[in-house]
């Protein structure tokens, strides 16, 4: 009975994670009320989104059992492409769909790399990862391309314009795109033929999957989510800044890690991801309440890692019975 | 009867190894056919062209009278030919409906219909005996066996017009069996043409009508099993005369012991005991799955033993020792898996020489680079390996050089007990004939060899003594004289 209360607990794992984290801060702080409060949480959840939003891509890309390097890259290089659009004078909601675009295409400019060329997709993003915020740097001209204010600029700010929606509105999209994302995954033939990818792609081949289409289909997707990022990017500079967002790719697949995807394919929760993107955020959060300086954060978040594989490891070996 | 399957002059070649060389079948409605043929033989790679994993160089086939030339799994799929592999293919973390039904989901407007993928699920599960199995279970989670019901209950799910079998029963037990022969017998009825692969001619007998014997990549003779004796099948197989590839060699084993083993059980093993004496080779025999590989790895302490005892040199050594302490107790390994485990393949094939043995090239842990070449050099021409340089990368040597330096490995140890799985497992005939004077030559120093092979010729051109591997147990060990091909494969496959 022991023995079963500890595995449920475990395989709650990224959720205990959470609440350890919040209530420590909370209790650490010495106000809680304040670390607590509706504000903060509006905080929070404002530094969040482009992770949480990344992460909701690279989830479907792990659980099909590819990785993605680029996404920083991408992000810095969507986000100038949309504050360039809006300093020309293109109707907003063009720049949005262009960068959002352009996101997609990189991504299957990935895969067709994985597919044709024969490229890990190590490799390929990694690739990517140079050749993406080169050409953001080329397109913006190695400086900083500032917007005229328009509605894109107010997407991801701490205090939406209208109180009634009380967080951002790209809180809400990230939101709305994880509960659309948790359901394809979950209910549709594309989603279960992502995991039966992940979980074994010779076995996905013999059972008549066209294994290429379907990788093209999970990183274009996927790249239309890191061109949404890079326009909440964008909106929080309220600038598009070819040098942003370096290393993001690392917050996002932490994400996804820590909220118990596995990088050999076929495990991982968009759930999961986004409370892991919350554990990060909470954290970092938490340490600036504390004044505590920013290399404690980045050790921190290295253990919580590190822990929280080590611990989904701990739960197969149970839940196998070996 | 029309005919359901029609396969004629299949040729396929991997690299320089021809595994078929004009192979033909034919296969009716409602036929369970049968296809034999020993190790190597080609029948694999036949499946594999018929399941659209393999693009044959030559020859035509059809499949209910109109050209078939699949270019993939999906191909196949479309055209009604279903593959149960030899070694699982299932997704370990979806369910048991996901893996039934993978590739061929029921959906609306591109949602999984769960209800129905249940329903179906349980459906074929029933059919096929098993309702017990939940549809929702993960299939990583299920024993073996279960597994091996769901991988044949998605060829049954896929409504299959030519069903292939690679060995289906070699996981299941008995019970299952019994219940896979019910299910077969059914899609017989219903029309369905199976080509069922299997070693054992008794369970062939038992589930097969027609028959169809591969030998060296050719389709050798093909009828109906009533009007062929088993002995007849055999010598179909086998059928092969041994020239002058093997050496002529004078037995003269000691009396002193190089290896003992008593009760040795491990996994993939029940029972294996013998004596291996010095100056002996001591051939094992065993098809694939029979325990052969198992035996070897448990020898050198790549897998744990769960009982018995372990004498080396008539000293008793622990049951489980990593290999690091069997290699100190004069111990030496080669493996069946030349490119996995036997070879480095991008280091050169002077660390691949003497890798076991750095010693004999360093000081002080600082290797010695000409002593290093100059050793691996000598130990590479005693077995004339066709090499540019001692310091060309092992990838680069054909596969029966690189076999040639993994066995110089061996020599170069001064190993004084030889494990050799499959020492000539994808190898061209005249690197075989060296390898073969290599163990003559290691016998003849005093060194106690087993060899572990499925090809029977070389066993008995080679060995003293010859023992036979069937189902993880290991028979009686008799002068290789006792033995004929016919006994050894009934042996093998226990009829």
């Amino acid at each position: 009975m022991r023995k079963d209360l500890a595995q449920r607990l475990v395989r709650l794992g990224p959720f205990v994670g959470l609440l350890l984290v919040v209530a420590f801060f909370a209790l650490a702080s010495g106000a809680p009320e304040r670390y607590l409060s509706g504000n903060n949480l509006r905080v929070v959840l404002a530094q969040t989104v482009i992770v949480a939003v990344g992460a909701i891509g690279m989830t479907l890309i792990i659980v099909g059992g590819g990785i993605d390097l680029s996404v920083g890259s991408v992000i810095a290089l969507t986000g100038v492409l949309c504050a360039l659009g809006l300093r020309d004078g293109w109707p907003p909601s063009l720049a949005v769909l262009a960068a959002v675009l352009l996101g997609g295409v990189v991504g299957l400019v990935n895969a067709l790399a994985i597919t044709r060329l024969r490229v890990v997709p190590f490799i390929a993003t990694l690739g990517m990862l140079g050749v993406a915020r080169g050409a953001a740097k080329w397109l913006a001209s190695q400086t900083t391309v500032d917007t005229p204010p328009t509605w894109v600029n107010e997407l991801a700010v701490t205090f939406p314009p209208v109180p009634w929606m009380v967080f951002a509105p790209a809180v809400w999209i990230a939101l709305a795109l994880a509960v659309l994302m948790a359901f394809v995954l979950r209910r549709t033939v594309f989603g279960r033929r992502v995991f039966a990818l992940g979980s074994s792609e010779p076995a996905a081949r013999a059972c008549g999957i066209a294994i290429d289409r379907l990788k093209l289909a999970i990183y274009g997707t996927a790249g239309l989510l890191f061109g949404l990022a890079g326009v909440v990017q964008m909106s929080r500079l309220r600038q598009g800044d070819p040098t942003v967002a370096n290393g993001t790719e690392l917050d996002v697949i932490a994400a996804v890690v820590i909220g118990g995807g596995s990088l050999n394919g076929g495990e991982g929760s968009i759930l999961g991801s986004m409370v892991g993107a919350l554990v990060m955020a909470f954290l970092r959060n938490g340490s600036q309440q504390m004044g505590w300086p920013t290399y404690v954060q980045e050790i921190l978040i290295g253990v919580i890692i590190v822990v929280a594989v080590a611990v989904d490891r701990w739960r197969h070996a149970q839940g196998d019975g070996e | 009867m029309t005919v359901a399957l029609r396969l004629d002059g299949i040729v396929h070649r991997f690299g320089a190894t021809v595994a078929l060389a004009g192979a033909s079948l034919e296969a009716r409605a409602g036929e369970v056919h049968a296809l034999l043929g020993e190790n190597g033989a080609g029948k694999t790679t036949l499946l594999g062209i018929l399941g659209g994993l393999l693009v044959p160089e030559a020859g035509t086939m059809e499949v209910d009278g109109a050209r078939y030339a699949p270019r993939s799994p999906r191909d196949a799929r479309d055209r009604g030919i279903a593959l149960i592999h030899q070694e699982l293919s299932l997704f370990p973390h979806l369910s048991v409906a996901e893996n039934i039904l993978m590739g061929a989901e029921p959906s609306r407007r591109g949602l999984w219909d769960r209800p129905e993928a249940r329903r179906r699920t349980r459906e074929v599960l029933s059919g096929f005996g098993h309702p017990e199995i939940d549809p929702d279970a993960v299939v990583g989670r299920l024993p073996i066996g279960a597994r091996q019901v769901v991988e044949i209950c998605r060829a049954i799910a896929a409504r299959a017009r030519v069903l292939l079998m690679d060995e289906p029963t070699s996981s299941l037990p008995r019970g299952d069996v019994d219940r896979l022969f019910a299910t077969i017998a059914r899609l017989r009825a219903a029309g369905v043409a199976v080509v069922y692969i299997s070693h054992f001619l008794e369970e062939t007998r038992a589930v097969a009508s027609e028959f169809t014997v591969l030998r060296d990549g050719r389709t050798m003779g093909t009828g109906s099993l009533d009007s062929v004796t088993n002995e007849q099948l055999i010598s179909l197989m086998v059928g092969r005369t041994v020239g002058q590839l093997f050496p002529r060699r004078e037995s003269h084993p000691s009396d002193e012991v190089a290896l003992d083993v008593e009760g040795l059980v491990a996994p993939g093993l029940k029972e294996v005991s013998f004596t291996l004496r010095r100056g002996e080779v001591l051939g094992v025999f065993g098809l694939m799955g029979s325990g052969r590989t198992e035996m070897v790895h448990a020898l050198f302490g790549l897998s744990r033993p769960e009982a018995g005892r372990v004498g080396i040199r008539a000293r008793p050594r622990p049951l489980h020792a990593p290999p690091a302490d069997r290699l100190a107790d004069g111990v030496g390994y080669l493996s069946e898996d030349r490119k996995g485990e036997g070879l480095a393949l991008p280091l050169s094939l002077a660390d691949n020489v003497t890798m076991t043995r750095f010693s004999s090239c360093s000081r002080h842990g600082v290797l010695d680079l000409a002593a290093q070449q100059r050793q691996a050099v000598e130990r590479a021409a005693a077995l004339q390996v066709r090499m540019r340089h001692p310091g060309q990368p092992a990838r680069t040597l054909s596969g029966g050089n690189q076999q040639k330096v993994a066995f110089a490995r061996l020599v170069h140890q001064e190993a004084d007990v030889l494990l050799l799985d499959e020492p000539t497992r994808g190898v061209d005939v005249g690197s075989k004939a060296q390898i073969y004077e290599a163990v003559a030559s290691a016998a003849s120093k005093g060194k106690g060899v087993l060899m572990v092979s499925s090809y029977l010729p070389e066993l008995l051109g080679v060995c003293d003594r010859l023992a036979v591997m069937s189902r993880g147990r290991l028979g009686p060990a008799r002068p290789v004289g006792d033995w004929t091909p016919e006994t050894v494969l009934e042996a093998a496959i226990g009829s």
